[in-house]
């Protein structure tokens, strides 16, 4: 059988889903971003809610989250989008709302903010992108970098007697009694792939039905500021950053 | 014993040549162009050894530009 021939014959396994416009995404080659964005617009069309899902877009690389999917979204203030989807999820209790968070806006600046919206069980969605560094701004430390990764302001590697230890945000927020289900998943592998999007659609799930705030943690690499290949940036992860950040359900209320 | 085919077609353009669909493949289907490159620069990957290919749609998974579209037949 030619190639020609199971194309026109063929079923189609996998296409470009379809909320994912034609823009060519700015991210960098390999980036995690772009399969966590293919990961959202799926479900987003599987669960129907093209017209009702709202995203709030952070600060950081992921910031034109908008331009990419083709669904309703706002833009806020550096840390502050789970304040803005609170907002959003009160005065439109019909939509389902959820935000796009990189560490450095999540876990840094927008730590209260997080928080704050986890314990008060707000019904949305928070999705975390995990790789342990500010990628846009030039690859500095931020608040989940392992202790010994070199960034660029930490030379010499991250020391916790002068930088602290690394903040698993998952573990915090599984503590605080608003939040339904906290999990933490990767997508360097066709399997993790498949297991992030189970968790991503439980949550939204979760956010429908009006169970309680989701987090989904997603370790993820950033080549360009770890200064690795894509492929080796995925070994670097599971080598060093699983062992610091394991995968799996940290909390899941709803069963 | 049911055969299986399978194809793959990747959007040269958009594909950036991150290599990790190549690392993916468990049928040692895909490759990155050794002297080609797209209109971005960018050593796009093409299905070099397409004959080997399953369609178990691995590469579309990981593919962070989602640039490949898989296609499978079940011959009987």
């Amino acid at each position: 059988m030619t190639r020609e021939e199971i194309i026109q014959n063929g079923t189609k396994v996998y296409s470009r889903p379809r909320l994912l416009n034609k823009n060519n995404m700015h991210y960098c080659p390999g980036c995690s971003h772009g399969v966590v964005h293919k990961l959202v617009a799926e479900i987003i069309d599987e669960m129907g809610l093209e017209h009702d899902a709202i995203g709030i877009a952070p600060v950081g690389c992921a910031v034109f989250a908008y331009n990419y999917i083709d669904i309703d979204w706002a833009e806020a203030a550096h840390g502050r989008a789970p304040a803005l989807a609170t907002a959003i999820s009160r005065l439109r209790p019909d939509k389902v709302v959820f935000t796009y968070q990189g560490d450095g806006d999540l876990a840094a600046i927008g730590s209260a903010e997080t928080i704050h919206a986890c314990t008060r069980g707000e019904n949305i969605v928070i999705i975390m992108i995990n790789n342990g560094i500010y990628g846009m701004t030039g690859g500095q430390m931020s608040p989940c970098t392992l202790e010994g990764a070199k960034t660029a302001t930490t030379p010499y590697g991250r020391r916790h007697d002068l930088n602290g230890f690394p903040l698993k945000v998952a573990d915090v927020v599984s503590l605080l009694d608003g939040t339904c289900y906290v999990t933490r998943q990767a997508v360097h592998t066709p399997g993790a792939v498949r297991k992030a999007k189970a968790a991503l659609k439980k949550a939204f799930k979760n956010a429908q039905e009006k169970k309680g705030t989701s987090f989904v943690e997603i370790v993820s690499t950033c080549n360009s500021g770890w200064k690795m290949s894509p492929e080796k940036s995925n070994k670097w992860m599971e080598e060093n950053m699983f062992a610091h950040y394991p995968l799996g359900d940290l909390k899941d209320t709803t069963k | 014993m049911a055969e299986i085919h399978g194809a793959v077609t990747i959007e040269s353009e958009r594909c950036k040549g991150c290599n990790l669909c190549v690392v993916a493949c468990p049928c040692d289907v895909l490759a990155l162009q050794p002297k080609e490159v797209n209109d971005r620069g960018y050593h796009y990957a093409y299905p070099a050894n397409e004959k080997a290919c399953i369609g178990c749609a691995a590469c579309a998974l990981v593919c962070p530009d989602a640039c490949i579209e898989v296609f499978r037949v079940v011959a009987k």
